[in-house]
């Protein structure tokens, strides 16, 4: 189901300090063509409809269409992204309108705790930072034959 | 109009790219959720004088097979035994996985999910009087550290709100390996050993795919993880649907074929992944069986999987077709044989599932079962949703057809090949489960190369770790390699190529472009050089017809695999004449070629293992059946660099749990 990116929206990210969706793309599909400063889809028989551009596209030109071996014309499936939740409205070939919402993170961004500061003590133990830290114990197998 | 001789690609190839040398103590290959893993837990243990450096291919936010997101995890030990663990993963993988690895993953993946929910992942906790709340809601009950219950869909497996599931792991990441220690967008493709000291890593070559640059990395020691192998044989869809591969699509073999070119020795790597999910879509199908209990039928609406005729089919393979889960490569088998007796399509009865379950819940429950139904594909298979919207399906009213895919290799998910590497030094762990490196030392994960590690799909032998197991095992790696860096502190890696010799190794398809694009009119037809596009579906036409694909009800005999060994043979001569005229389009021609070696492994191996060993995902006709007195074995085999020879071998396995 490859992504596309709708002309009059797509204004090559010029005010940021890249674009988004040649940035995120895992597979190196989005590029921006640079006289037109739009960006589009250039391989899009090797896209994972990941849907990583539409949820990072920040005017929302990224859409994407079914792929065309199998999927019916008409439906669309699109994902609006905020910092705790995201919306989904997925609309059917025949007109039915379904809205779905989902947690997606239940702390700010960027606020993961690396544990930047957590020195580990015996590198010749079998635990990981965080157990020796917590104090775990690790275990033998019992049930052996 | 201009005749169409250009590449295609926005970043076009230049002869001569910039070349950065770089020189760490410890390089991470990969992006995904063993690098995190590692990225997270590496500075914990490296002294603060080490130079650490992670390259991924991608952008750490989205990269790997958790990019789009993922409704479940699928590895949480919680209240299980270790035992029980190894005793499952043994079991669907028919009896030969390395249980040291299995069950020393199992001492330590609940930690890294117990960081994900620290982190912000939403969890979903089951309340006292058995209901189920959603990560955002279930924080009431506390974290699963603290003891709440997380929801099983089975015995293993832990429901999440996962959509950003991998935002939030790289984020960890990255803040704890710093910005500065982080290359993205750069594609390593060949490793490198050392000059001076025999079997010794000591580097990695790649570029950048943003511009024309050549990286030259040497380090003491490696963690590669860049995942499993996809779009290596023809997928059920050839045209755009190409993309909609059930695993990531970008994962090109990078980590067998990279390892295995430097000596490391493969293990399992007959073994392989066909995943039985929605058709087309290649929607997950866990959820619908474990969640929702519905059942799959065949075309005269039988419960294939239920009747005696199968009962007697899995008693063959006992005891693992009959314990009480049947094995996936097993109920695989089952469907293929109702389909090739003529009794398809497979039909997934969500209606009536839907139904039963609607019969003991209010208005609102049911509402959010409907929910819960589309959030499995929505977190990570948005495609499949959108097949349903395409065709007016609705579960509750309309049933959905379900069909194993084309095959995958994969060390991580339901799938065991990858590189033989070591178990950690405990008295329990059999020696021949232990890889000394030169200095006499045992490192867990370690690969038969000293100082190359792995984790996540580059294990074999060791399935089911999933996301979190990969993550997990990514930190396991990380505090070898720091030891490995204390203990081999005089190591200077020393390369024998010069800089010149890797700049013509990586971007030889990139010269071969330049110097013979403008003898034809036509970028893409040229008598002097073979396109990745080209090439890769030449692999896959290949795979698709001999090296049992769909073509052949996934079956093949060994003079089929003497064709196909010719057909690659050929194949990685003509990889000498890739050309590629833009960035993206050298990144293909290095994917083809890591994919076309990785096959080759999957297949020597194939053609070794004289039995079948896994019916359903594969068949060797001139040896049907399972040959436990001769092939009760790990198949492991090693590619010699310098002889250029390939060996194929049997391993002994030894039986740890009862």
């Amino acid at each position: 189901m490859p992504s596309y990116v709708i002309t009059e929206k797509c204004d090559g990210c010029k005010g940021g300090d890249k674009t988004a969706c040649m940035y995120i793309c895992p597979n190196d599909l989005m590029v921006l063509e640079p006289n037109s400063m739009k960006a589009y889809n250039q391989e899009p028989d090797q896209c994972w409809e990941c849907f990583s551009c539409v949820k990072i596209c920040p005017t929302q030109a990224i859409e994407v269409r079914g792929y065309s071996d199998f999927v019916p014309l008409g439906s669309s499936v699109m994902p609006m992204l905020g910092t705790e939740d995201v919306m989904w409205t997925c609309k059917f070939r025949n007109g039915t309108i379904k809205r779905f919402k989902f947690p997606i993170r239940t702390t700010p961004e960027g606020s993961a705790n690396a544990y930047t500061d957590l020195k580990g003590k015996d590198l010749d133990s079998g635990l990981l930072s965080t157990e020796e830290a917590d104090g775990y114990e690790l275990q033998v197998p019992k049930e052996t034959v | 109009m201009a005749l169409p001789n250009i590449p295609l690609g926005e970043l076009k190839a230049v002869k001569d790219p910039e070349v950065e040398e770089r020189e760490v103590d410890i390089l991470i290959v990969g992006g995904g959720m063993a690098a995190c893993g590692t990225a997270f837990e590496i500075k914990k243990w490296a002294a603060d004088d080490t130079k650490i450096l992670l390259v991924d291919k991608a952008a750490m936010e989205r990269s790997g097979a958790v990019a789009q997101g993922l409704s479940a995890i699928n590895t949480y030990v919680g209240d299980n035994s270790k035992e029980d663990y190894v005793r499952m993963v043994r079991n669907d993988l028919m009896g030969l996985v390395r249980e040291d690895l299995i069950f020393d993953l199992g001492c330590h993946v609940d930690d890294s999910v117990h960081l994900f929910e620290e982190w912000g992942l939403p969890v979903w906790k089951k309340t006292d009087d058995g209901k189920n709340l959603d990560g955002k809601k279930g924080q009431k009950q506390g974290t699963l550290k603290a003891g709440a219950t997380p929801v099983r869909t089975g015995k293993w497996q832990i429901m999440i709100n996962g959509e950003s599931y991998k935002r939030i792991v790289a984020e960890a990441a990255k803040l704890a390996l710093g910005d500065d220690n982080i290359l993205e967008r750069v594609y390593i493709v060949e490793l490198l050993l050392d000059a001076k000291k025999e079997n010794q890593i000591a580097g990695a070559v790649g570029f950048s795919v943003r511009e024309n640059k050549v990286y030259i990395i040497k380090c003491k020691t490696m963690m590669v993880a860049c995942g499993g192998a996809v779009n290596i044989y023809q997928p059920r869809s050839v045209g755009e649907g190409k993309g909609r591969a059930w695993y990531p699509v970008w994962n090109a073999g990078s980590t067998y074929t990279m390892c295995m070119k430097v000596g490391a020795e493969l293990s399992m790597m007959e073994n392989r992944f066909t995943p039985a999910r929605f058709k087309d879509g290649y929607g997950p199908v866990g959820a619908w069986f474990l969640l929702f209990k519905a059942q799959a039928l065949n075309g005269l609406g039988e419960a294939f999987a239920a009747s005696d005729a199968a009962k007697v089919e899995l008693e063959k393979y006992a005891p693992y077709g009959t314990a009480a889960i049947t094995p996936t490569c097993l109920r695989n088998h089952l469907m293929l044989f109702e389909m090739k007796e003529g009794r398809g399509p497979i039909i997934m009865d969500t209606v009536s599932a839907l139904a039963k379950l609607g019969k003991t819940m209010s208005k609102k429950e049911l509402k959010h079962l409907e929910s819960e139904a589309w959030e499995d594909f929505l977190d990570m298979t948005c495609g499949q949703a959108n097949l349903w919207c395409a065709t007016n399906t609705e579960p509750e009213k309309k049933n959905s057809e379900v069909m194993p895919t084309e095959p995958y290799l994969l060390g991580s998910h339901s799938g065991c090949c990858g590189l033989w590497a070591s178990g950690p030094d405990y008295d329990w762990v059999p020696d021949s489960y232990k890889i000394k490196a030169a200095n006499g030392k045992v490192y867990n994960r370690m690969t038969t190369v000293d100082g190359l590690f792995t984790s996540g799909d580059g294990v074999g032998g060791s399935g089911h770790k999933f996301s979190s197991g990969s993550h997990a095992e990514g930190r396991m790696a990380a505090k070898e390699m720091a030891k490995y860096v204390r203990d081999n502190a005089d190591l200077t890696p020393t390369l024998s190529q010069s800089k010149e010799e890797l700049v013509d190794l990586v971007y030889k398809p990139v010269r071969l472009y330049l110097e013979k694009c403008n003898y034809t009119t036509a970028v893409d037809i040229n008598p002097d050089y073979a396109k990745p596009s080209g090439m890769a579906l030449r692999l896959m036409k290949a795979t698709h017809e001999y090296g049992a694909g769909t073509a052949t009800f996934y079956q093949t005999n060994s003079k089929s695999l003497e064709v196909v060994m010719d057909l690659l043979s050929v194949m990685r001569e003509d990889c000498e004449k890739l050309g590629a005229g833009d960035l993206h389009e050298l990144m293909r021609a290095w994917e083809i070629i890591h994919r076309i070696w990785t096959v080759e492994a999957h297949l020597r191996h194939i053609q070794f293992r004289k039995e079948t060993r896994y019916p359903g995902f594969y068949y060797q006709s001139d040896y049907p059946g399972q040959d436990d007195e001769n092939w009760f074995c790990f198949v492991n085999s090693k590619y010699d660099p310098k002889g250029k020879t390939w060996d194929v071998f049997k391993k002994d396995y030894i039986k740890l749990i009862s």
